[in-house]
This record gives C-alpha cells, structure tokens and sequence, in this order.
C-alpha cells in the first residue's frame, strides 16, 4: 500500500511541477500556444474539481454543473457591458450569483434521488442556458465580447498571458486544498457517509440534507469561479459556454481522472482535454473515435487513472489499463 | 383571438404527442432495464435522416416512413447487442457517461455520412394542404396527420403492453426481473426487443417531425432533455405518467410561447415585456416542473412497482 502512494506522489508532484514551469518552456521553445491551452485545461480542470466534490465525495451526479460556469461568466459579462470593470466587483458578484443559484437548483435536486436527480439538474442547466439565449440585451444566442478583463487596480495584470496562467493556477492548487481539506474534515465524512447510506446517517442524527445542500454550494460557487476564469481568458461569454454537452465533459474529466481522488480532476482534464487536441490532429471526426473510446473507459476501466495508479503501484496492469494508457497519451 | 387559441392548442397537442413518443421509449427502458439512455436523442435524429434520405432516393413519403421506422428498429436494436447490454446492472453514472459517449459518436457519424449542412424533407402535395376544422379555422393537414398518427400509435402502444403476451412480459420484467429469468423467460432477447421498440417510438417522433423541421445534426437533443422533464413530471416508469405530463408540457410550453408575451405586457412596460418574454417564456415548463418536485418529487404518477 505504501508503494501506492509513492507512485500516485510522483505522478502528482511531476504533473503540478510541469504545470508550473510550463510557461518557462513554452518562452524557451517558442510554443507559446501551449501556454494558452493548458490556461484552459487548468480552468476547466477547477471545475472539474468542483464536481468532483459534490460527484466523487458526495456521490450526486449533477449533469448541469456547466452553468454555474456560464452563471460566473455572465457575470463578469454583463457587469462589464455595464462599464464596471474592476475584479473587486466583478469577481465576489459572480460568486454570489453562482452561490445563491446553486442553493435554489440544491433545494429542489436534492429533494430528490438517483436518476431524477441527474435529468432535473440537467433539465435547470438548460433551463439557464435558454435564460442566456433569451437575453438580447447581453447578445443573446450570439455572446457577448468582454472588452476589458477584470481590473485589480493595477495590481494584478490579467491582460498577460503568463500572469493570467499562474493566476489560474494558484486558484487551482487552492481549490484542490480546500477540497482535500473539506473531505477531510467531519463536514466531509457526513458528505460520504451519505453517499454510502443516507438513511443511516440520518438515524443517527445527521440532518444529510443540510449537510448535502451545502457541499453542493460549495461547489457551484467554485465553479462559478473557474466561469469567471474562462469569461477572462476567452473575452467572451455566450450560452455555448453552459450547453449541456459541457456539463457531460465535466463529469467525463472526473470520471476519467478518477472519482473522490484529490488531483484526480486534473488528471482527467489534462487526459481528456490533450487527448481531444491529440485527435482533432489525426481527423476532423475526432469524436467518432472519442465516443467509443469513453464507452470502452466505463466499461473497463471505470476507476480511472487514479485506479490505474493504483493499479501502476501493485504492478499488475490489467489489459484494459494498457488501453488506458494509450488513450491518455493520445 | 378565439380561432388563434383553438389553433395553438392544436400544436400544443402536436408537440405533446411527440414528446410522448420520446417519453414513452425512454420510461419503457428505464422502467425494464433500469438504464438511462441519454443516447434517445440520437435515435430519433437518425429516424429523421432515414426518412429525408429514403424520401430522396425513392421520391415517396409514404415508402419513406415505414422502411426508416425500420432502420431505426434495426439500428436500436445493433446498439443494443453491441452497446447498452454491457450497461445493464450498472451505476446510472455508467450509463450517463457511456451514452454520452453514444451521442457523440452517432453525431459524428451523421456528420460524415450526411455533412454538416443538415437536410430538409418536403411533403408530397396532397399532404402539403390545409383542412378547415372550424369555419375560418384552417389547419394545415400534415399537422392534423401528426396528431391522429401518434395517438394511433399510442393506443397501439397501449395494446402491446396491456393486451398482448409480449406486453404481459415486459410489465412482468418491470416489476421482478429475477423471477422473470427463474421462469425460463428469454430476457436477454426481451431487452433486446424493448429497446428496439423505444429506439422506433423515437424514430418515429423524428421521421413525423422531419418534414416541419429541418434535419440536422444535434436535434434530438434539446428535445430529449424536454422528455426527461416530461418523465420526471409524470413520474419515472409509469406510461400514463408519461402521457399525462407529455400533453401537460406540450400544452404549456406551445401556450406559453405564444400568450405569455402580451400577458407579460399587461404588467410591464412594451420593452421591458419585448425582452424579457422569449427567455421567461422558454423557462415555463422548468419552472412546472420545479413546481411538480417541490409539490411532488416522485412525480404525478410514480410506478408503484417502485
């Protein structure tokens, strides 16, 4: 078990330190394309981690976690149309609309089990994402252009590229903290007692559905975050940004990577997100081949890379890890 | 204004009737097989495709709607033995992400063998007519034809499950799968039929709509996640559920659509009423539904069986 971890450790601490030495190589190599891509896995990767929260921990399979991205996007949009700029605002604004959304879709999801839960948070994602397309004033089924990021008074520079990724990434690395904290923490064993046996942990004295609604907060406002994040980094918001098949690359991000694994989010958004580039390079259909692909990963390698670390670690590589394996590295 | 009701309610039942169509195959699978097919979508797009491209080839509509009911059988019934028979017995989080997985797959393959540009269906000219329901109330005829198919098609629906042998098992395997098996019952063949049966229920909904629409590529989406609020209204398994909620929702959204916008202006201001309708509007049946779940969160008509 002990060998387990070490592997999972270098794994871990190699990924995290490729991420942050990798602006230094892509201005050493001139691939500076690679700076802005890995920006957006790192963003799409703290909302993965987000749901990997409420998914992974809490076992609720929210297939509308796209638009607390959109929610958080809109926000810094619309407040910029509006002429207010600055980040003091923009960004604890985002936050609260992302927060207070996720309480009233918690409210009514969580009344709620198993496959009903997954169709009505989809049902309300759509639901905000014909909210955006209805907005005319704000571009409609068009978008909308941000003209100006966030301003922190000078402070900060998101206008640069480099800043901009390590800004990214320190939210990242934070957010991965606060919810190995979390899990970690009595809040977090009440969330996966539930997961495990909600009626028991009601009988002996749990109120879960407080405790459930809360985690689910949480991480709508968390990935309200990584929305205002993507808004910065695109300049643009438009509904596309909350489409439910966004909500489906989530929840396949989290899966791949590995379910109720601290870096496991990452790992799948960096798999997920490498691999698509790796196979728009090969042929425009390039999701003939990923379709199947993820059926054949829930069919045969359903704990992920986490569970082929594991797997790594005790050195017996079954043959669907191998498959794995070369899907990952596209 | 009277006229102007009468004949949105009429689409009203249309849109109804189809969402029924989707309902009812999806409710069926999950009510049996206990899977969630995300991948029903997909299905009633290539019923669509079939059609517009049968039609193309023969110049018939009328050869056209049966051999892509067919296909799409055929084509549910491969994805079945290849695919979903795999996912049986799993976490619903398995089926989400492998039907997932399907969707994009049968999107891209549309897109290769059709191309992206999407493709239209025109009607034969004795369909391509209108009827006069009522004096002054003209309706176009292919409308009428939808409306009378697809409770045709559910009344035969009804038939199979209730009166037939093949019926009697499929309410025997929603309620006791495992006694079914002990029976000496082929189940395997049984969900391979079921799902075909869902998988040309979706067709069908997509071949009748094809010709109003156009075909392209993604549109069974949209309209299935409208399903799955159907399904949660009515109430997961149950058809009559399923049928209840799919006229309910059809009925409210059409209205909606339509009326909201001048009610909206009796309280707000010409433009604030102009831009705020379309997205209040198209928000009516989830606000419905949420008001379902809060009131009742297994739904109108929960399958007793569960």
């Amino acid at each position: 078990m002990s060998a387990a971890v070490t592997v999972r450790t270098v794994v871990v601490a190699g990924v995290l330190a490729f991420l942050f030495l990798l602006p230094a190589y892509a201005a050493f190599t001139g691939h500076t394309f690679l700076v802005t891509l890995f920006t957006r896995i790192v963003i799409l990767a703290l909302a993965a981690t987000s749901l990997n929260l409420i998914l992974g921990y809490g076992g609720m399979v929210s297939f509308g976690h796209a638009a607390y991205l959109g929610i958080g996007g809109y926000a810094v949009g619309i407040l910029a149309a509006e002429g207010i700029t600055s980040g003091f605002v923009q960004w604890p604004v985002a936050l609260a609309a992302s927060a207070v959304t996720s309480l009233l879709i918690g409210l009514l999801c969580l009344r709620t089990r198993g496959v009903y839960f997954i169709m009505i948070t989809l049902a309300f994602a759509q639901m905000i994402y014909y909210l955006a397309v209805g907005l005319a004033r704000y571009g409609g089924d068009d978008g909308l252009t941000i003209y100006r990021r966030s301003q922190f008074a000078g402070l900060i520079n998101l206008g640069n590229k480099t800043v901009f990724y390590y800004v990214c990434l320190v939210l990242l690395v934070g957010s991965i903290w606060l919810v190995w904290r979390l899990t970690n923490s009595r809040f977090g064993l009440v969330i996966q007692g539930a997961r495990s046996n909600d009626r028991r942990m009601r009988s002996i004295g749990f109120p879960t559905f407080r405790y459930r609604l809360a985690c689910f907060v949480i991480a709508g406002t968390l990935c309200g975050l990584a929305g205002v994040l993507l808004a910065n980094h695109t300049d643009f918001v438009s509904p596309a940004a909350m489409h439910w098949t966004r909500s489906g690359d989530l929840i396949v991000m989290v899966v791949l990577g590995g379910m109720a694994s601290p870096f496991g989010s990452l790992m799948g958004a960096i798999a997920l997100l490498v691999l698509e580039e790796a196979l728009s390079g090969i042929t425009e259909y390039w999701q003939i081949i990923l379709g199947p692909l993820l059926l054949l990963v829930v069919l045969f390698a359903r704990r992920g890379i986490d569970g082929l670390l594991d797997m790594a670690a005790s050195g017996r590589p079954s043959a669907a890890a191998k498959l794995e394996v070369k899907g990952g590295h596209g | 204004m009277f006229i102007y009701f009468i004949e949105q309610c009429l689409n009203g039942v249309q849109l109804g009737m189809l969402l029924f169509l989707l309902a009812a195959g999806l409710t069926l699978i999950f009510g049996i097989m206990d899977l969630v097919n995300l991948a029903h979508g997909s299905l009633y797009m290539l019923g669509a495709y079939f059609a517009a491209t049968i039609a193309g080839w023969t110049d018939s509509f009328l050869l056209a709607v049966p051999l892509a009911l067919l296909a799409t059988l055929v084509v549910g019934m491969a994805v079945e033995v290849i695919a979903m028979r795999r996912l049986y017995g799993r976490d619903h989080l398995d089926h989400v992400l492998g039907t997932f997985g399907l969707i994009l797959f049968f999107n891209e393959l549309t897109r290769l063998i059709w191309g992206p540009a999407g493709m239209t269906l025109s009607l034969p000219i004795w369909l391509n007519d209108a009827v006069e329901l009522l004096p002054g109330l003209y309706y176009p005829l292919y409308r009428m034809v939808i409306i009378v198919a697809t409770i045709l098609v559910a009344i035969f629906l009804y038939a199979v499950v209730m009166r037939t042998r093949i019926g009697m098992l499929i309410r025997a395997g929603a309620s006791n799968r495992e006694m079914m098996g002990a029976l000496g019952i082929n189940i395997k063949l049984l969900y391979t039929f079921v799902f075909g049966l869902g998988a040309a229920l979706a067709g069908f909904a997509g071949l009748m709509q094809a010709p109003i629409l156009t075909v392209q590529i993604g549109m069974g989406e949209n309209i299935l996640i409208v399903a799955f609020v159907v399904i949660v209204i009515g109430g997961i398994g149950s058809i009559r559920g399923a049928f209840i909620a799919a006229l309910f929702v059809g009925m409210v959204d059409t209205i909606g659509r339509a009326f909201f916008p001048d009610l909206l202006r009796l309280i707000l201001s010409r433009e604030a009423a102009a831009s705020a309708a379309p997205a209040l509007s198209s928000m009516l049946i989830y606000i419905l539904m949420a008001a379902v779940l809060v009131l009742r969160p297994e739904g109108l008509f929960p399958a007793s069986s569960r």
